[in-house]
């Protein structure tokens, strides 16, 4: 048994440190604002797109620091169809399905080109940023189309209704919250228990205790707190709902099957695992599909949000997703990064935002200060590497 | 005549783990052509990379003593500037470039502000024409074929005020008359005043051009043959590159039954994937056994390398020709998936750059080429490679703390067995190994040379390509010699010593 010391813990924790610190700088210069229950709930349903969209590109970047500069235009390419066919009165379901179809086959024509061709990402996707920014304006033929749609509006967290209505009818707490962030813990601590009894049973490396319960006790303080939050405003915004099964589902992906194995070993190191008789193309082709898909699935959330489609939508999305992937750990060289790092690097990004704009900080500013993170984010990535050499 | 303009005294250069040089002496007098021979990886470029400064000062022990003062170069300008310049095997010139922008490279004529692009062509003109090319120095080097292009090299040399030329392996991808035409010219160049050394595996040029030999083996000069006073034939040279004793290395096979042949190929052709009218492997035909151990001996470039992966599902090669039977029955692999599938395994001799993902944990690297049959329904299960991973690391005695461990972080030997491990994990039952010693210490090659015999008591047959001689005698029941891509000899491993493999070489 060789548990893991204490330095190794804050180096992989490095960016979570960094979230409660600046949260704390936040919370200070903002007199305790940037904590209100409205103003949680607002940066996550805010940020929805943000962590959908930062997942997909973490794909991206695991197969080598490739990255997709089309999914901003694919959000909106993907918003303006659905909502102009929610406009002609189409089933909402059969407009969400076109909407997904859409992203996954822009992505696909992506893919095809980096995967096959060989057309670096950069310029292919280039070309797709320029491309479907065109076509969102054709589609849109310039206007802002508006949804009413109520179905669709609840569904992805938009309109007034976005949230999880509460059917326990709390006074100044939304009960059905609570309780849902208490059964979260509940499942959250019972797994990770059970998982480390079979662990170690079977004779594998865990964790020193201290550092379990430790990291067990501080989550669950984190789901409890950001629960009582919500139910302090409204309760559960839908879209946290679609974060969640996001997260949870490429985590999986990433984590526990061959295609996330794959994605990590190409970016590692591409010729071995091409000589370890694996199509490294379908790699490639995957991320890039995958990132069509997502790009899709955050246009969704995106007009669901505004309640509208609009030609400038999207707009830099695809950098804050970047942004967000590379300053949650992913490695600019690929090879290295978490789906909960690029969520991390998100939040981080989301929470900056959302405390110069309390602050009432120059916009202008804001953009230097992200920029700066950025930038300290991959500088600390490639220092950590060259001093293990 | 007679004036040493070079001497290099107890020229020491260490890696960590491996002395590369110990102690060496090297002593080159004016005018004359002096050739380095010795096997791979005995020091003869590392000694040269200290000369001219690519090693820098401190990096090494000893006295590099030119022209009568003692130099202490701290990169390649610095040895240049004296007239030192060596030109490499690789050739370094930039395809898309014209002559005469590759001939200044790093040197441009005219100012820092603005190339004065006429003086740079007709300086480049003129010293094409000392080496004896017609082509115009605008011409792009993708166009002018190999031997031409390393004549530009040499003006490149020329350009630079060269006092003293220093060739690495200058013929290796010439042809004979392209290389002829290269020795003549040295030649000539003897008779100007130039000062040469020559670094080559090709013994009849050796012989053809050089006053006096100096022979390296394992880091030490082990002897400077004169021309003039000694006997310089192939034979004799051969003698002092390979004649050290052979010891107890190599773990003894015992009761090893050999059984029928389990792969062989016949008239196997591969061309080289950029450069597609180059053979780069010519009509081999080879077998190997069941519970056999077939080394395969040649110099670096022979073919062997590329023989392998191009067997092993077109991983290397373009238009490859012949038949590949496994067990008797012929069979085509269309790709590497393909090739593991039939139980064939190659084990990479670049084993960072080709071989792991150096990023991941040791669990990861053991079931990559493998991992389906941890799976069910493309979801891995993790307890079981936890296992696997575990299982290998007790019986190839890898060392490490855990098998979570990054294979980037563990040392060349127990990097090379967790390579072995993959592979083994593949379940093979032909085993090419390419190099599969290379760069890892004398504990650890024993250890590999006891997982080769395990495999093949298990069964397995076992290719073992390797440049190092001693090696591939120590391990090999049978031997195939290499070279320029054809196979040029086989004989049993018992029958076979360091100097019937080299003459097959040198003589073919």
């Amino acid at each position: 048994m060789v548990s893991v010391n204490i330095k190794d813990t804050l180096k992989k924790y490095t960016m979570v440190i960094a979230l409660v610190i600046i949260i704390g700088i936040f919370y200070v210069g903002t007199g305790g604002t940037i904590l209100l229950s409205q103003n949680v709930n607002n940066l996550l349903s805010q940020n929805a797109y943000v962590f959908v969209l930062a997942t997909g590109m973490l794909l991206c970047i695991l197969t080598g620091g490739n990255i997709d500069l089309s999914v901003g235009s694919v959000v909106c390419f993907v918003g303006g169809i659905g909502a102009v066919m929610m406009s002609k009165g189409m089933n909402v379901w059969f407009a969400v399905l076109v909407m997904l179809l859409v992203g996954v086959l822009v992505g696909a024509w992506q893919a095809f080109w980096v995967a096959y061709i060989n057309v670096p990402p950069f310029i292919a996707t280039l070309a797709g940023m320029y491309a479907f920014r065109g076509l969102s304006n054709v589609v849109l033929n310039g206007y802002a189309v508006s949804i009413s749609n109520t179905t669709f509006l609840n569904v992805f967290g938009g309109g007034a209704d976005c949230y999880i209505p509460d059917f326990f009818h709390g006074e100044s707490l939304n009960i059905t919250c609570l309780l849902a962030g208490l059964i979260a813990v509940a499942v959250y601590v019972l797994l990770s228990i059970k998982n480390r009894i079979s662990a170690s049973r079977k004779g594998y490396v865990t964790t020193s205790a201290a550092s379990f319960y430790a990291k067990l006790v501080i989550l669950s303080l984190v789901i409890l707190f950001l629960a009582y939050k919500l139910a302090g405003y409204k309760g559960i915004p839908t879209s946290l709902l679609w974060i969640i099964l996001i997260v949870l589902v490429y985590n999986y992906i990433t984590t526990k099957t061959t295609i996330g194995r794959y994605l990590y070993a190409v970016g590692g190191n591409e010729k071995a695992t091409q000589l370890s008789g694996i199509n490294t193309k379908k790699v490639y082709f995957f991320a890039y599909t995958n990132m069509g898909f997502l790009a899709a699935f955050a246009g969704i959330l995106t007009v669901a949000r505004a309640a509208s489609a609009q030609p400038t939508y999207g707009q830099f999305y695809e950098m804050d997703a970047i942004g967000a992937c590379f300053i949650g750990g992913a490695s600019a060289y690929g090879g290295t990064g978490s789906v909960f790092g690029a969520i991390i690097g998100a939040l981080l990004m989301g929470v900056i935002n959302q405390g110069m704009l309390i602050m009432g900080v120059d916009a202008n500013y804001q953009k230097v200060v992200k920029g700066l993170v950025l930038l300290a984010a991959v500088i600390f990535d490639v220092m950590s590497k060259r001093e293990k050499k | 005549m007679g004036k040493t303009i070079l001497e290099m005294k107890s020229i020491t250069k260490e890696f960590p783990g491996v002395k590369a040089l110990d102690n060496v002496n090297l002593k080159v007098e004016e005018g004359e052509i002096h050739a380095l021979v010795g096997e791979n990886g005995a020091g003869k470029s590392t000694l040269m990379n200290v000369l001219s400064g690519i090693y820098p000062f401190g990096s090494y022990t000893g006295d590099i003593v030119y022209n009568g003062e003692v130099c202490q170069f701290q990169k390649i300008k610095d040895s240049e500037e004296k007239g030192i310049v060596i030109i490499h095997q690789e050739l370094a010139l930039i395809p898309y470039m014209s002559i005469g922008e590759n001939m200044f490279l790093g040197n441009e004529q005219g100012s820092k502000a603005a190339i004065d692009w006429d003086k740079t062509y007709a300086e480049a003109d003129k010293y094409l024409k000392m080496v004896g090319l017609s082509e115009s120095s605008r011409t792009l080097i993708k166009d002018i074929g190999v031997g031409k292009q390393q004549l530009v090299e040499i003006a490149k040399a020329l350009a630079k005020n060269a006092k003293l030329l220093i060739l690495d392996e200058p013929t290796s991808s010439l042809n004979e008359t392209d290389s002829r035409a290269l020795l003549d010219l040295l030649l000539k160049f003897k008779q100007e005043g130039m000062t040469s050394i020559i670094i080559s595996h090709k013994l009849n040029e050796v012989s053809y051009v050089a006053d006096k030999i100096t022979v390296i083996r394992d880091g030490s000069t082990i002897e400077t043959l004169d021309k003039s006073v000694d006997d310089i034939s192939e034979d004799r040279i051969i003698k002092g590159m390979v004649g050290r004793e052979m010891t107890d290395r190599f773990p003894k096979r015992h009761g090893v039954e050999i059984g029928d042949i389990a792969m062989e190929v016949k008239d196997w052709t591969v061309y080289h994937p950029q450069f597609s009218e180059r053979k780069v492997v010519d009509g081999v035909s080879m077998n190997i056994r069941k519970g056999e151990v077939v080394g395969i001996a040649g110099l670096m470039g022979a073919g062997r390398t590329e023989l392998a992966m191009s067997i092993f599902g077109k991983a290397y090669g373009t238009n490859i020709s012949g038949q590949l039977f496994l067990n008797g029955e012929e069979v085509h692999l269309k790709n590497i998936k393909d090739a593991i599938k039939h139980k064939i395994a190659y084990v990479t001799e670049d084993r960072k750059g080709n071989g792991l993902v150096l990023t991941n944990p040791i669990k990861i690297n053991t079931t990559l080429s493998n991992l389906s049959s941890l799976c069910s329904k493309r979801v891995i299960d993790q307890d079981k490679e936890y296992q696997v991973a575990e299982e290998y690391r007790d019986k190839l005695k890898t060392k490490c703390p855990t098998v979570e461990q990054n294979v980037g972080n563990l040392s060349g030997g127990n990097q090379q067995k967790v390579l072995l491990a993959k592979w083994m994990f593949a379940d093979p039952d032909v085993l090419i190994l390419d190099e599969p010693t290379r760069g890892i210490d004398v504990g650890a090659k024993y250890e590999i040379y006891c997982i080769i015999n395990d495999l093949v008591a298990a069964g397995k047959s076992v290719i073992m390509i390797s440049s190092e001689l001693p090696e591939v005698l120590g391990m090999s029941d049978r031997i195939y010699v290499m070279n320029e891509g054809k196979m040029v000899g086989e004989m049993a491993g018992a029958e076979a010593s360091q100097e019937s493999i080299m003459s097959c070489i040198l003589k073919s």
